[in-house]
Formats: C-alpha cells, structure tokens, sequence
C-alpha cells in the first residue's frame, strides 16, 4: 500500500539517515490503537482548518451576505423601514424608475466629479511627499507620524472643523482670501465650491496614507538604479522620472484602485458637511454622493425598497469599474 | 424638541457609532430589566418603572421621580436616556416592530407622533380610556395630535412649543420701530404680510449690517404652524402643494428673503449662531425653549435686551409626548406615573426647572409659571405670553411626511431666494425634492 503523504505522520524511525533495525511486530492491541490515531490525525487534518476559519465565514454570513441577500429581496418589494415586514411586490419598478431618477444621476455626476478632484490632486501631493521625505531627513519618523495623523482622525470631528473653516461669513478661508481680493465664497451653497470643499477635507485625511505607501516601495528600490542613473547624467528630476516612477508602477496602480473605491463610497464628509440640510448634499443636491443618496432614501425618507435598489445598482456600477480597472492595469502590466 | 432634532445632523457619524452603541446597550438593558422585573413580582422587591426618552425631558432635573418614589414607596424610577432623537425613534420603531426592548413609557416627539399614531396605535394603551385621564386638561389641539381617526389616544402631552416673536429693544429703537411689546405686537397682529412690512420698515433705518429677521426658514415655519391647514388634510392625503396657504406663506417668505428682510442663512448652522451671537438680526420667530437656545449662543451683554411680543397669528413648534406600550410588564404602573408626570403641577415645575412649556392649561395660572422671567427677556412675564399664544394654535392636521416636506421647502427651497433665485425657481426645486423623497 503506497503510503499517502498527506495523512501518514511522518516517519519516526525508518526516515533517519542510519538503516534502523526492523522494528519489532506490533501487537494487535498497538495497531489498533494506532489506526485510532491516524483516523484521528485525519479527521484533525482534514476538518480543523475549516473550524479555523470558521469565525469569519460565520460573521461573514450573519454580517454580508444576509443583508446582501435581504436588500436584493427587499429591493423588489415597496416597503418601508417603518414596516419592514409589510412587503408589497414591485418586480423590478425599484430599478427601472432609477433610469428616469434625476437625483440618482446627479448624485452619480457628483460622486465622479468629487472623486477625479479628491483623488488626482491627492496622489500626485501623496507622490511630492513621499519623494522628500525619501530623502535622508531628521525626526524622520517625526514627520511620517504628523502625515497619517488625519488618517487617524474621525471623520467627524474634521468635517465639523472644516465646515467651520469654510463658512461663507465668518470663516478662515474666506477671511484669508479676501486679503488677495477674492470677495466671499459660498462655499456650502455653489456647486463647484462645495465639491471642492468637500474634496479638500477627503485630501486632507487621504494624502498621508497615501504618502506612505509610495515612501515603502520606493525605500525598496535599488540604489544602484539611481547611481547608474547619475553616472549617465541624470539629474534628480529626471532620476525621478525615469526610476522611480516606472518602478512604483505597481503600487500606483493598487493605490489608484484603493482610491476609487473609497471615492466611489465618499459618505461621511459630504453628509456632516451641510449637516443642516439632512441628507440632501446642499440646497440644490450640488455635493449629494451616492452614498448620501442611497443613506437618504433608506434613513430620512424610511424608503427601504428604494434604497436597496440603489446599493444594488451602485454595487452593479462599482463592478463594471472593477472590470475596467482590471483591464486597464493588465493592459500596463502586459506594456511594462 | 426641534432645536436638538437639526443641530444633531451635525454629529450623524457619530450618532451612528451611538446608535449601535444604543442598541447594544438597550439588549442589556432588557435583559437586567427583565430580571429586575421578575424580582420585582416577588413580595418584597420593589416594582421598577422604565423610561425610554430622548434629549434631555427635564423630569429627573425637576426632582420628579425623587417626588413620586416618596408618594408611592414601592415604586422604583429608572430612566434610559438616549441623546438623539434621530438615533432614539429608528430605535424605538424597530423595538415596536419586533415587540421588544421596549421601556414601560417611551416618549415620543411631536415630529414623529403622527407616524407613530397611524403606525402603531395598536401597540400603545388607549389613554381616553384609563381612568382618571381628563381630556380636558390638555390644549385640544395637542390631545388631538397622539389621537386616532377613531378616537384612540396613544399618548400623553408634556411639552409644546408655542411661537411668539423674539425681538431686540434696541435694535427695534434704532432702526425707529416702537419697543413696548404691546406695540409691537399691534404691529403686526392678525397678518404675517404687516410683519413683512415692519421689516421693510425696518431695514430702511437698519443699524448697519443687521437684518429684521434670523433666517428665512425660520419664518416660514412660523407662518405654516400658524395655518389650520399644513401639509396633509384630513383624510391622509398630501396636499401641500395645491393648498394655496402654503403657497402663499411660501411666496411671502421668498419676498422677504429677496427684499433683504432675512439673513441668507440655515438655522441652528454654525453661521447662524454666530449672527445670534454678534446681533446680527432684530427678530426671531420663537418658543419658549428657543429663549434657552439665545441665552447659549449670545455674548453677556445681550442679557436683557430681549423682548418678546405675540407673533401675528400663533403656531407651534416642538414638543414631546409619553406613551405606555401594551406589551410592558407594568402597563398599570406605567400609566398611572405617565398620569402624574403629566399633570399641571408638574408640567408648571418642568417649565420653571427646564423651559419646557406645559400642554396643561391648567398649569398657565400657577405661580411657577405666571411669574416666570427669562435672563434674556428682562422683565418679560413669558409664562403669560406664551400661554396666550398656546390657547390660540389652531388644531393642525399633522402628517407622517411633515418633517421631509416642511425640510424641502426650507432647506431645498426658500433658501434658495437668498441665493437669487426667484420664488417660482425655489418652489420648483423643493416640489422636486419633496415629491422624490415622498415616493415609496
């Protein structure tokens, strides 16, 4: 019988380097004792990893995939949270009506715009950071501590402060701006304002995280790229552009998909913003994300048919970028 | 009370943390409430009565349960406080869902009574049926506001929010506006359209860089308190957009915003309280509980320079009732403490320890309440103005939608004058917003 390696305990006698001596017969008693543990190793081997895991895949289930599951069914259905159990059956009404949504698209317009302005500048700014503090600097450690400290920050307590910041009459920015002669800016009530505000507040949190990233790979590149670089004539510039960046390729990439991600669920910052107006994203929706709307729908207006319907459509839109974002980063892979 | 309900979207984050917090707190206390209760049932344990409020009623700081436990020796007081309203109703709806979690008395606010009362009637006692309740001790129109089509009355009113209007002497000086609030009040008395024009009056001679009055939304919920008719009539429908009190209130409010008569600003922002703080405006439509509001966002100096006349016709805003589920262990108990909490005498203390003002009217002829002075108003005998203004609200027919569609007019709406946008513009866009939010 051909010994399976993967339940056989290993040997304890004959693997040694020496030839050992024939080991004596088992008696009957010992081989059955033995079968007992090898089927006990088995079952050990075979099932214990399953317990192992187990917890999150319970956790998982209680906590993902039943609300998964129960906002699909719910998302057929015109109920409200204030009567969960009384269910009407819609088909799919829920979804076709959000073709025809103004507010769904305006908050979809606003989720892409408040994403392409938080997160380019953010990244380019994360790269600039990362590229000094690269170089050999005291309290080093000092300052990558001050850059993931909004990181670390509640959401919160920085919108509450940022709102203060921005406020049209007796803000700080304005007050600064008008001694360049820039008259008052509203920044809650215009719509470009208000993105960009609420965008300052995403940069803000996101820079240093980011920033740190870029610092790990790049501390992981080879110094002799650089010195052969700079015996070719390369200035720091072009060291910069020509080394450094082609070999940060891949972490670019995860951070770019990081980041939409978390542009694609921007919540916190846009609702505690205008937290006057409830849910709305400002007087005229200007700065109403997705997420805001899908929040408003299920949590002010008691509508929970309709707003799993727009998780589900959103969780539809945020697997086409995913597709997108595949595609594109195998396509730069495939270049490189 | 309205004042909490708005600031609170400031902390909504936070009050989701506090929410689950909340919720994992509320399943001990059921568990320990469960345990104490089943002692209590024995001979010699004492009987524990819970209460589920919001915000901060005011009973413990008025030494009310002190008072009861005294009168009643075998009766034990517990209060769960949660800080919200916003995160205290979602909770108290799903433990009403469910039937469980619940406190032997909850209380409800008025933004949410009408919901609850066509909601959950069946889960609440019957108030005009329990003996010893009086109708008649309570404002009709706040009675009417926890009572059913046929009849059921699921709640028991403590606190209302009947509106007068707040004024600045001197600033009303100044600007050439007499100051004694009788005055004042002939000013405009019986006509929303004569206070828009003392503000025109005003702002003629306006000291420079105020405004007449706080903020647009304010007066526009001032105005539609006022009418009999809101935003639903009496068979349920919505008819805010076809009942022409509305749109005239609304037109009114936009010609005040585009003369320059209101601030350009959102009430309870921090903007705003900065203009209550630096005197930015003369007038205000306001409550008893927003004179407290004043006190806690002006510098010392503005002590005393408060007046307060009657508002052209009176509305209400704010106020909180106290219901008794069936499903409790202690309905009996329960019921006979919500009685008693809410009786005139009681209520007159609330009001003179937190500024809540009583729906008793027969708390309006106690001392605690007619000799009642407030820090910022000086002399002003408040209790009396604002029980006047309390007897002449009008009995609205309130709707579950009230607050989205009261919401989208101010904030998706008038505020939008103020940005230059014409009334028709701002009528279009709040109509858009409320009719999405009201679709099921």
């Amino acid at each position: 019988m051909a010994t399976r390696h993967d339940i056989a305990a290993p040997p304890a006698k004959e693997g040694g380097a020496a030839p050992a001596r024939p080991p004596a017969k088992p008696t009957e008693a010992e081989r059955r004792r033995r079968a007992r543990l090898s089927r006990r190793w088995q079952r050990d081997l075979k099932w214990s990893p399953y317990g192992f895991i187990s917890p999150f895949f319970l956790l998982f289930v209680a906590f993902g995939l039943f609300p998964l599951i129960y906002t699909a069914w719910a998302s057929l259905h015109t109920v409200e949270l204030t009567a969960p159990n009384d269910m009407q059956w819609a088909g799919l009404h829920n979804y076709t009506r959000i073709f025809d949504d103004e507010f769904f698209w305006n908050a979809a317009r606003n989720t892409l715009t408040i994403g392409i302005i938080s997160t380019v500048p953010q990244l380019a700014m994360a790269m600039g950071l990362a590229h000094i503090l690269n170089y050999r600097l005291r309290a080093s450690t000092f300052y990558r501590v001050i850059m993931l400290a909004p990181y670390a920050t509640s959401i919160a307590a920085a919108s509450l402060v940022f709102v203060l910041l921005f406020g049209r009459d007796y803000g700080m920015i304005n007050w600064a701006l008008h001694y360049v002669g820039v008259g008052k800016i509203d920044w809650q009530n215009d719509k470009w304002p208000s993105q960009i505000a609420v965008s300052t507040i995403i940069i803000w949190r996101w820079t240093g995280y980011n920033a740190l990233i870029y610092l790990a790979a790049m501390q992981a590149i080879p110094t002799d790229l650089y010195e052969s670089a700079a015996l070719d004539g390369a200035n720091r510039w072009r060291q910069f552009i020509h080394v450094t960046l082609p070999q940060l390729r891949p972490t670019i990439l995860f951070t770019c998909v990081v980041s939409t991600i978390g542009a694609s669920q921007v919540f916190g910052e846009p609702l505690i913003f205008d937290a006057n107006k409830g849910a709305s994203g400002g007087a005229e929706h200007q700065f109403q994300t997705l997420g805001l709307y899908l929040y408003e729908q299920g949590w002010v207006n008691m509508h929970l048919g309709r707003a799993s319907a727009i998780a589900w459509t959103m969780f539809l839109i945020l697997i086409v970028i995913g597709v997108v974002n595949y595609v594109i980063s195998r396509r730069l892979r495939a270049s490189s | 009370m309205r004042a909490s309900t708005r600031t609170a979207r400031r902390t909504v984050v936070l009050a989701a943390v506090a929410t689950l917090g909340a919720g994992l707190l509320a399943g001990c206390a059921d568990d320990s409430g469960g345990k104490s209760d089943s002692s209590g049932g024995g001979s010699k344990g004492k009987t524990t009565i819970t209460l589920g409020l919001f915000g901060t009623q005011g009973f413990k700081e008025a030494g009310l349960y002190t008072e009861y436990e005294k009168l009643h020796p075998d009766i034990k007081i517990q209060e769960n406080v949660v800080e919200r309203n916003e995160v205290y109703y979602p909770a108290l709806v799903n433990h009403l869902t469910t039937n469980s979690g619940l406190q032997d008395i909850q209380a409800i606010e008025v933004g949410n009574i009408a919901e609850a009362t066509q909601t959950f009637a069946s889960k609440f006692v019957d108030f005009s049926k329990v003996a010893g309740v009086n109708k008649s001790d309570w404002l009709d129109w706040k009675w009417q506001q926890a009572t059913t089509k046929d009849g059921q009355t699921i709640g028991l009113g403590t606190d209302i929010g009947p509106m007068a209007i707040c004024y600045r002497k001197d600033l009303f000086q100044q600007a050439g506006l007499p100051t004694d609030r009788d005055k004042v009040g002939q000013l405009w008395a019986g006509d929303w359209n004569k206070l828009v024009t003392a503000g025109e009056s005003y702002k003629k001679k306006a000291p420079k860089g105020t405004y007449f009055m706080d903020s647009p939304g304010g007066l526009l919920n001032a105005m539609i308190s006022s009418n009999q008719d809101k935003f639903y009539d009496s068979s349920g429908k919505v008819i805010y957009k076809t009942n022409p009190a509305i749109k005239s209130s609304f037109n009114l409010t936009a010609k005040a915003a585009s003369e320059g008569l209101t601030q350009p600003q959102t009430q309870f922002q921090p903007a705003w309280n900065s203009t209550i703080a630096n005197s930015k405006f003369a007038a205000i439509a306001c409550p008893p509980w927003m004179l407290g509001y004043l006190k806690g966002q002006s510098k010392p100096d503005a002590a005393g320079k408060w007046d307060v006349a009657a508002a052209p016709k009176a509305g209400n805003w704010g106020g909180t009732f106290l219901a008794v589920p069936k499903s409790g262990k202690n309905v009996t108990e329960a019921e006979k403490l919500a009685q008693w909490l809410t009786a005139p005498a009681q209520l007159a203390k609330l009001f003179s320890v937190q500024g809540s003002f009583p729906s008793t009217p027969g708390s309006y002829t106690m001392p605690l309440v007619t000799d009642a002075k407030n820090a910022m108003t000086a002399d002003a005998p408040i209790g009396k103005i604002f029980a006047d203004a309390a007897k002449a609200i009008p009995t609205q027919v309130i709707g579950p939608k009230d607050q989205i569609v009261q919401q989208g007019l101010t904030d998706n709406g008038v505020i939008l004058v103020t940005k230059g946008k014409s009334a028709a513009e701002a009528w279009a866009t709040a109509t858009k917003t409320i009719d999405n939010n009201l679709e099921k």
